[in-house]
């Protein structure tokens, strides 16, 4: 199983455990990754405020990239995956605007050709790998840990672009995997709503409420950790909670997994491995309720 | 085949009024409606039930509730659609708006937003001797949001109303698109003065929320994104979130990446004394990042080929 790999930036910046992690798991689950050095910023939304066609050029770039390399695209953000999900589809939808991108491209000699295929890692565990050979995998079975999903809005919105008709097991692909790594899943209608992050700068008391919010729901209905595939919502969670804990007068801890952590604790890595030292909120409750994990650490 | 129907219902003509839920069980046909379903409730079962509709046809925009946590119109939701393995369906009021009784909400804070974006034509200069005239063309981009029914669906699932009253909200910011992109409207940058202020366009978290329920295909948050780049094109270029935008294509057009350390206070203004509280508050979550050894680099190299994506940037950017 080969994917031209597309790590985007915040798992190089302000996530810097998101990276290795993701290495670590998917070479321990066979998965080849052949990362798009030459590949930019798909924009996250930001770019396309400004100007639409300047960010589907940019990702129209990045999928020929892909295309002369034969191989499906692998992302690890959720807004990576939106955002170049919604850029394809436009791109697919309209041969005359995809001509007029190619133009550009053209002094590159790139042309894309409309056939790249994008896939989150959370989609090519539960699509491609398949839960019954991940379980294979696995072992340490997380049966103490109570965890909530948290998808970030880029990966479930518009699911028209994510192709949700065409893979209905996208909808809960998160629980889907909380439950094969043996953990129970803490269901909460805050899973798919919005973490707050792009508006942290603009509307920071707003963007802490969103973070407030969420968090001390889950905390009430008794989650040891939340699991997100998104490291902008982890940010804002992990990051922002202690700010967002004071703001609310809540007192609230709630450690925030990335989705390859919490894989990466099920195939046996320990907490160092999987970077958990490096999160704010501390990880220390979800080591101890991993049992084993404890004695590895460090 | 037999439906339940999971209900949320209110009564504040109790003595202690309390939200509490109630379960319908309806024989049902499978070409029916939620709102078919519920009406059949309202006639034969409980006359108390208490739920808001007209058309029945997707037009009129009366019975926007939340189907499954959701916000749909329940006259356009079939009901084999959003049932689950047990056959049952949960409704509740909209959100966003406070409940009146059971499945009915008050629009009132809907209608005072929409009312706050002065939704009517201001054309300027002498007026013509016949109609204003606009061409197809200029009006083509209007159809999508001209095709909003005023259900409140948008605003109920938005996730910015959740935390913010006070934020215009996706319906009345859709409505000001339609003013603001009329050719013959002639108060273009007075209305976008307005938008660009607090709990205006750049409150909005692009969660998609409002693009996603909306029923007609209005695609509020696309409105959004399209105001604020003709803010930036208007000259309102002040704001945090026109500078947030500006350092963020900045720093992809000089590395082919975002470089995070500099984002933040490049986006507050490094070098305004009155930006210093906030840039200072910025601080203990940095030193959090720097003892967990999680702060992002202060410089970045640029990818391979940066020539390539600096050139997309100046053709594509190039005044048009």
């Amino acid at each position: 199983m080969k994917y031209a790999f597309f790590p985007g930036c915040v798992s190089r910046g302000g996530c810097p455990e998101l990276y290795p992690a993701v290495i670590k798991v998917c070479q321990r689950l066979d998965i080849e990754l052949d990362e798009l050095l030459g590949a930019s910023c798909t924009g996250a939304g930001v770019l396309q405020e400004k100007d639409q066609l300047l960010g589907d050029t940019l990702n129209a770039r990045t999928f020929a990239m892909a295309e002369q390399k034969g191989l499906p695209i692998l992302t690890i953000c959720s807004t990576c995956q939106g955002v170049m999900s919604q850029a394809n589809k436009r791109l697919k939808d309209d041969p005359a605007y995809l001509a007029k991108v190619n133009e550009t491209l053209k002094e590159e000699g790139l042309q894309y050709k409309g056939t790249a295929v994008i896939k989150h890692l959370l989609w090519v565990l539960v699509e491609d790998v398949g839960v019954d050979a991940l379980k294979a995998k696995f072992t340490r079975k997380l049966t103490d840990l109570k965890v909530a999903p948290f998808y970030g809005c880029y990966i479930v919105r518009p699911s028209w672009a994510l192709e949700f008709e065409a893979h209905p097991g996208r909808a809960n692909s998160l629980e889907t995997l909380i439950e094969a790594v043996g953990a129970q899943v803490v269901d909460f209608e805050g899973k798919t709503r919005c973490c707050g992050f792009p508006i942290l700068t603009i509307n920071e008391k707003n963007s802490l409420a969103m973070v407030a919010k969420h968090t001390s729901e889950v905390q009430q209905l008794g989650a040891d950790a939340m699991v997100t595939p998104c490291p902008l919502c982890h940010l804002n969670l992990d990051s922002y909670q202690p700010k967002a804990s004071a703001q609310s007068g809540i007192r609230i801890h709630m450690p925030i997994l990335h989705l390859p952590q919490l894989l990466g604790l099920a195939l046996g890595f320990g907490p160092k491995e999987m970077g958990l030292e490096r999160h704010i909120v501390s990880m220390r409750d979800v080591e101890e309720k991993v049992g084993g994990a404890v004695a590895a650490r460090g | 085949m037999q439906v339940t129907l999971d209900v949320r219902r209110f009564n504040p003509e109790e003595a202690n009024p309390k939200p509490y839920r109630q379960t319908y069980t309806v024989e049902a046909e499978d070409y029916f409606t939620v709102l078919d379903a519920l009406i059949r409730v309202r006639e034969y079962q409980d006359a108390t039930l208490a739920l808001r509709c007209s058309c029945r046809a997707s037009i009129c925009g009366s019975c926007a509730m939340r189907i499954n946590g959701h916000a749909r119109l329940a006259c356009k939701t079939k009901l084999i659609s959003v049932m689950d393995a047990q056959g049952s369906v949960r409704v509740e009021p909209a959100g966003n708006m406070p409940v009146v009784k059971d499945l009915i909400v008050d629009m009132k804070p809907f209608w005072d937003k929409v009312s706050a974006v002065d939704p009517w034509l201001q054309p300027e200069g002498p007026a013509p001797e016949r109609e204003y005239l606009a061409s197809n063309e200029a009006m083509l981009h209007l159809t999508g949001v001209m095709g909003c029914i005023m259900c409140g669906v948008c605003v109920s699932d938005c996730t910015v109303l959740e935390v913010d009253p006070n934020f215009l909200g996706p319906a009345a910011l859709a409505k000001a698109y339609r003013f603001v992109g009329d050719p013959r409207d002639g108060a273009g940058k007075a209305r976008l003065k307005k938008l660009n202020d607090y709990a205006g366009i750049w409150d909005c978290t692009r969660c998609y929320e409002c693009v996603q329920v909306c029923p007609k295909g209005v695609a509020p948050m696309d409105r959004i994104m399209a105001l604020r780049d003709k803010a930036i094109t208007a000259g309102f270029t002040g704001t945090t979130g026109a500078r947030h935008a500006e350092v963020f294509a900045g720093s992809v057009r000089h590395t082919g990446w975002l470089n995070e350390f500099w984002l933040l206070p490049k986006t507050i203004g490094m070098f305004n004394p009155l930006k210093l509280p906030a840039l200072l508050g910025a601080l203990p979550v940095a030193l959090r990042a720097v003892r967990h050894n999680k702060l992002p680099h202060m410089f970045h190299k640029p990818i391979p080929g940066i020539q390539h994506v600096r050139r997309i940037f100046d053709k594509v950017e190039a005044p048009k």
